[in-house]
């Protein structure tokens, strides 16, 4: 657990960066730092591993005052990843995930295992351990930067705006690889995002901190959206917040049975949108009565929608129902569909909450 | 004139003996290796300390470009004049010819240097500090092999000055290739002027040659990647 006690920060200029900060960071689990650009997040983040000095204030992790440790020894055992991952250019990916084991006095052997262990956590292969930085893409970068934080087995990791250097389709592969190594590990992951989607849809826990350095409210994602603190928060997290909420509500549905036809099969007659299956159940794709007749060809399949999970939250059921061709949201349980849900449907389970 | 010039360098009389053409090779090698390395000795830890630093980046700008305007040959006669009453034997003359050489090496080293360890990548620098580096870790193992290019470039074009410029050894009767310009001129045999000056010529090309094959070496491949894309 990190401890903000009355923490401030103010430069020689007079500027204040960060003003009375006292919040709980808690044990596992990822929160996030956001806020506008001056909020102070990214001084906050680095007054824990000491890359920035507080004025006042301390910060204890496990109730141990980290301005009691020599700054390089601290550092060694919290994991860091910055923006643009940093990574030391003229070692090798292995090298530059040995680079803390090493630090920290391990052998070339165990250090070896160690970094080949984080580079495999991070989805990178060994034949890329043998590149360099430069051979790689931004994403890789930034995974091996990933890698580099963890390759000690920190209890902590710092995190500054991880993702915000690479394109959209990289940075959500490279969030839920992080929730993942998160929830894997059991680590404590404080993330510094300017992003609001980033932090709602990342964090266990979201600190808003507003300009001039003041935490403006520290809730759950979910609270959040619910009931933001005052103003400003409210205007942070956006117009659409009603809709997001959705992402945090779970749905209390029965999804309705679905008639469905496997490729190859005749089509039933009638009207309107038949569900094609697979040998095992899976959904594959709905045919359009009005055009098919005779046995289903692979090449009459109009585009499945969004696929919804049993469990899923409201936002994903009522995403399945109104991307659906059909309009009825496709419901799978261990891949094999159970039946449907219509957008109205996931309206009245809302309404009834 | 060329065919003269052509006799002289291919007669193997030209190349053996005391005061042949590898005699003189080693000398002005040795003069030249040796200012190198004095300069290095100064320049490259200065230029460390800057680029580490961020301290004193106008002493590199401003000292560096004043030492180029040194005129060697006035610089070698006051040293000469100096020197010479002081010290006895070869040093008494070789000391100001390697002041001089020095003096010329110091600029381009020192620039190489600091601009080298400035031009890191200040994520990696700040990556490096953030994964707890000690500040002399982050100086010879992340700064130093970075900028090792830049610095390897600084020392060469240091070294190509030299090996032109320790030819005025020669003035103050000293050895060196330089001796077949002086002596070439005063017995007017001009074949042997330029016959040396392409000794000269080739030395220097050799010895970049055999600096760059260094620098292939000692500096990662994964630079050489990041610069060709």
């Amino acid at each position: 657990m990190i401890r903000f006690e009355g923490v401030t920060k103010r430069y020689a200029d007079g500027v204040t960066a960060v003003d009375d900060l006292s919040l709980e960071v808690p044990q596992g689990g990822i929160t996030v730092f956001v806020g506008p650009s001056g909020c102070g997040k990214t001084t906050s983040l680095r007054m824990i591993n000491r890359m920035v000095e507080p004025t006042e204030g301390r910060i204890l992790i496990n109730d141990q005052d980290v301005a009691a440790r020599k700054p390089a020894q601290l550092r060694r055992s919290i994991g860091y990843v910055i923006q643009h991952a940093g990574l030391f250019p003229h070692r090798t990916v292995l090298k530059n995930v040995m680079t803390v084991p090493r630090l920290i006095g391990w052998d070339q052997a165990r250090a070896r295992s160690a970094a080949m262990e984080a580079i495999e956590k991070v989805g990178l292969t060994a034949d890329q351990a043998e590149r360099y930085p430069a051979q790689l893409s931004g994403g890789q970068q930034q995974r091996v930067g990933v890698a580099r934080a963890l390759a000690s087995d920190p209890e902590v990791v710092l995190m500054d705006e991880p993702f915000s250097a690479v394109d959209p389709l990289v940075r959500m592969d490279l969030q839920a690889e992080v929730r993942r190594l998160q929830r894997e590990l059991g680590i404590t992951v404080v993330l510094v995002t300017h992003d609001i989607d980033e932090a709602i849809g990342l964090g266990d826990h979201v600190a808003v901190l507003r300009q001039g350095g003041r935490l403006a409210q520290l809730a759950t994602p979910g609270e959040l959206l619910r009931e933001p603190a005052d103003d400003f928060v409210a205007s942070f997290v956006g117009k659409d917040r009603g809709y997001r909420k959705l992402g945090f509500t779970g749905a209390d549905l029965d999804p309705a049975p679905e008639q469905t036809v496997r490729l190859g099969e005749d089509v039933p007659t009638g009207r309107g949108w038949v569900l094609a299956v697979g040998e095992g159940g899976e959904p594959l794709g709905w045919v359009d009565r009005h055009t098919s007749g005779g046995p289903v060809g692979e090449d009459e399949l109009h585009r499945m929608g969004s696929l919804a999970e049993v469990g899923d939250s409201a936002r994903v059921f009522l995403d399945a129902a109104l991307s659906a061709p059909s309009r009825r949201g496709v419901v799978v349980q261990d891949g094999r569909v159970i039946g449907t849900v219509s957008a109205q449907q996931v309206v009245d389970s809302l309404e009834r909450t | 004139m060329i065919s003269l010039t052509w006799q002289w360098l291919t007669d193997p009389a030209t190349w053996t003996g005391p005061g042949g053409i590898l005699a003189q090779s080693v000398t002005h090698l040795r003069i030249s290796v040796i200012a190198l390395a004095l300069a290095a000795l100064v320049a490259v830890p200065v230029g460390l300390f800057i680029g580490h630093t961020g301290r004193g980046r106008w002493l590199a700008i401003n000292v560096a470009g004043a030492f180029r305007a040194i005129p060697s040959l006035g610089v070698l006669f006051v040293a000469t004049l100096i020197l010479l009453p002081r010290l006895s034997g070869d040093l008494a003359f070789e000391l100001p010819v390697i002041l001089v050489l020095v003096l010329l090496a110091v600029p381009p080293v020192l620039s190489g240097t600091y601009a080298g360890v400035e031009a890191v990548d200040p994520a990696a620098r700040d990556a490096a500090r953030g994964v707890g580096m000690t500040e002399s870790q982050i100086l010879w193992q992340v700064e130093v092999p970075a900028a090792l290019p830049l610095v390897l470039s600084g020392l060469r074009s240091a070294m190509l000055q030299i090996i032109a410029t320790a030819t005025i050894a020669a003035i103050v009767g000293i050895g060196g290739l330089g001796r077949y310009l002086i002596d070439g001129q005063a017995s007017r045999q001009y074949e042997v002027m330029a016959g040396g000056a392409i000794v000269v010529a080739a030395l220097a090309l050799l010895v970049d040659l055999v600096m760059a094959g260094i620098q292939r070496v000692v500096v990662s491949r994964g630079l050489v990647e990041a610069r060709a894309g």
